[in-house]
């Protein structure tokens, strides 16, 4: 189980080396993505090994967190006001 | 035995968020990129939250787990192609050895409003 998280941790930081270098924003804008869906893996393998019930809550918050984020983004590179 | 499957089922998870995380490095564009990683990571987030559903059992967590498929199911898919649409709005270029650009296309030709 740690080896897996560790495993996950380590694709997390493959992400953040193509926000680093890619080449255009919309690059970075999907690695920011993917990381986020990532992030749900790892606090659930989390509330599994540590037993902490509430790791799970975060997970369910984040999921949210992470699509609201990417819409706001993805209207921003679209070149759209926010209520439109 | 119930374990046995769940940790199989987290493996199995891990495995595809592995492939889609290479596709995110190694392929040249940024439509490619989105496509090969929005499914595999998908999927693998699927196969841990499901195996961890089947580690615990019927409890608080596990249930907690089969919301969060659901969730993930609608958003992700919802998140990508919003991405997508913006990423060709912005005038982002294709790979220069795609074959196709039917988006543009149907926008030259005004089959699609916007």
């Amino acid at each position: 189980m740690s080896v897996l998280i560790i495993i996950l941790l380590g694709l997390c930081f493959l992400c953040l080396l193509r926000v680093a270098l890619g080449p255009t924003l919309a690059d970075r804008m999907v690695a920011i993505d993917i990381m986020g869906i990532l992030v749900v893996g790892v606090c659930t393998l989390l509330a599994v090994k540590l037993e902490r019930e509430f790791l799970i809550d975060i997970s369910l918050a984040w999921v949210f967190l992470s699509f609201i984020g990417t819409i706001a983004l993805a209207k921003y590179l679209e070149g759209k006001k926010f209520d439109e | 035995m119930r374990e046995i499957i769940g940790i199989i089922l987290i493996g199995i998870g891990v495995a595809f968020d592995v492939f889609g995380c290479i596709g995110l490095i190694r392929l040249p564009d940024v439509y490619n990129r989105l496509q090969a990683a929005t499914k595999g990571v998908t999927v693998g987030t699927w196969g841990i939250l499901i195996g961890v559903c089947v580690l615990v059992g019927f409890n608080s967590l596990g249930v907690k787990a089969l919301l969060a498929v659901i969730l993930i199911f609608f958003t992700s898919a919802t998140a990508s192609h919003a991405l997508a649409r913006g990423a060709h709005k912005s005038g982002t270029k294709l790979w220069k050895r795609s074959v196709c650009d039917r988006y543009e296309e149907d926008r030259k030709n005004a089959k699609i409003k916007n």
